[in-house]
């Protein structure tokens, strides 16, 4: 019962960080100052991630490849191979690594950051100096993440896809120039506009959680260890969770 | 400038404010002393609002509160000059120019005109307290609370902490709430004296009134502190 009404509390307090940071986007953009912070962490959510958004990407796009070229070669249906991979990826995988990656090295280094603010008092001391934590460190975070997951995303579909079409040349014999024909073929821009739909809610939910895990850390270092933690876990469990309600949403 | 009337505070189940009352005057030295835990910082956080009371009353004639924490409460990933500048930067629309001039000046009163450029790891606690009171200064505070301004500071820094806040209350009336533990710098800075035990006002006044007075648990206080440094003499 305790715990029931916990979750709620922290439902409620995630909630109104989201509506409360997402009313300061606009000054985020508009002030000088402000943008200068949103480019540091646009930088830090999408330039930073890059090496293992790619290697994860890569990865993801060869096993799915190999997996389906194998079943497919079993019916002699090869030369979708480019379709399979592409619609996979543009509709699930590449969102979904893309905001496993997101939780796990962006999310995570809010979290602490901001936990770590927490319990040196940094936050009582914005607070006192009229500057609110959410318009000051919650709202470019956030922002950041909202505008670099779809990027993000796209990138790893991309990637993915020709890791996968490298795995179809070399192991399967589908001829690279048919796996690319196929996998343009059969993707429709409702396919690409769910992804991205799937990748922005993504990133939303990662910077929301993120932010309030870190703004309600307590008992000093190791309450940060926890805040971080709860961060990403609770992200994976919000990326699978509101990644098959868009997909029911948009697919039936 | 400060007054509580009857304020109670919980925790769960623990008492830590108990019907506390007493008030601060404008540009007095108001100095609250008290064992570990009996509500010190809580009280401090009350007048700032980032607390509020169960029952009770807080009143607080003044917008402008400076509040010094123990850690100094600067941010890691800007300069000094920075984070002095951070409340102008972020609530006025000051001119860089302008901004400038209030925060060379700020660090100037301060002493750490020359350590503008450094990041907080870099400069000692004691400079890192400085550039949190240079933070209040620049915003023209009128009240600046200190919670524990020389705990954990050598002997040389903390007097010279001690005489930096003397130097700001007198030069510009700024209204200072200190809590500390160090009962001789209480005694030589304070125009009053506050000592919380149990979340109540054990007594109340003037330093010359302290050591006078017969009220058991200011005897005790003062016995327990002259104790704690026997011991460590030892
Ligand atoms: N946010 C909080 N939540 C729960 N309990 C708290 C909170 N803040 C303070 N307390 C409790 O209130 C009591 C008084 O704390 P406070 O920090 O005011 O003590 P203090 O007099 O400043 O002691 P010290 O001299 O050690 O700093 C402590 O028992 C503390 O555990
Ligand atoms: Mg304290």
């Amino acid at each position: 019962m305790k715990d029931i009404f916990k979750l709620f509390a922290s439902v409620g307090w995630a909630g109104e960080v989201l509506v409360r940071s997402t009313l300061h986007f606009p000054s985020v953009l508009w002030r000088r100052r402000s943008r200068a912070e949103l480019v540091t962490q646009l930088y830090a959510t999408g330039i930073r991630t890059l090496p293992v958004v790619t290697v994860v990407a890569l990865f993801t796009g060869m096993i799915l490849s190999l997996q389906v070229g194998l079943e497919l070669a079993r019916f002699n249906q090869e030369m979708y191979l480019g379709a399979a991979v592409m619609l996979t990826l543009i509709r699930e995988m590449a969102p979904f690594s893309c905001g496993l990656c997101l939780a796990a090295m962006v999310g995570s280094a809010i979290a602490a950051e901001i936990g770590t603010m927490k319990v040196n008092d940094e936050i009582d001391a914005l607070v006192i100096m009229d500057i609110s934590p959410l318009r000051f460190l919650a709202a470019p975070r956030i922002l950041a993440l909202v505008l670099m997951a779809p990027l993000i995303s796209f990138y790893c579909c991309i990637i993915g896809t020709v890791g996968g079409g490298l795995v179809g040349a070399t192991q399967l014999n589908v001829d690279f120039g048919q796996y690319m024909s196929s996998a343009m073929s059969m993707a429709k821009t409702k396919d690409l506009f769910v992804g991205l739909l799937k990748a922005l809610t993504f990133g939303l939910l990662i910077g929301t959680i993120s932010v309030s895990e870190g703004l309600g850390t307590r008992l000093g270092a190791t309450g940060v260890g926890k805040a971080t933690q709860r961060a990403v876990i609770v992200s994976f469990l919000a990326i699978l969770v509101s990644g098959y309600m868009i997909t029911r949403m948009w697919y039936r | 400038m400060v007054s509580f009337d009857a304020v109670t505070k919980r925790f769960g189940d623990a008492v830590v404010l108990d019907g506390l009352t007493f008030s601060v005057a404008k540009g007095e030295v108001f100095v609250v002393i008290g064992p570990s835990g009996t509500g010190k910082s809580v009280a401090l956080k009350h007048i700032v609002g980032l607390l509020e009371p169960d029952s009770g009353t807080v009143r607080t004639s003044s917008d402008r509160i400076g509040y010094l924490f123990q850690s100094g409460a600067l941010l890691a990933w800007m300069t000094v000059w920075d984070n002095v500048a951070l409340p102008l930067v972020e609530t006025t629309r000051l001119s860089d120019a302008e901004i400038d001039t209030k925060v060379r000046a700020a660090l100037t009163a301060v002493g750490l005109e020359y350590d503008a450029d450094k990041y907080p790891s870099e400069i000692s606690g004691g400079m890192q307290k400085r550039a949190g009171l240079a933070r209040s200064i620049v915003r023209d505070a009128d009240i600046i609370l200190y919670d524990e301004p020389t705990s954990g500071l050598d002997p040389v820094t903390a007097r010279s902490i001690d005489r930096l806040i003397f130097r700001l209350n007198r030069e510009r009336g700024i209204t200072s709430v200190i809590v500390t533990h160090d009962l001789a710098a209480a005694l030589r800075l304070a125009d009053r004296i506050l000592l919380l035990k149990d979340g109540k006002a054990a007594f109340c006044g003037t330093p010359a009134e302290f050591l006078a007075s017969t009220e058991p648990n200011v005897a005790e206080f003062v016995s327990a502190m002259k104790g704690g440094t026997d011991e460590k003499e030892e």
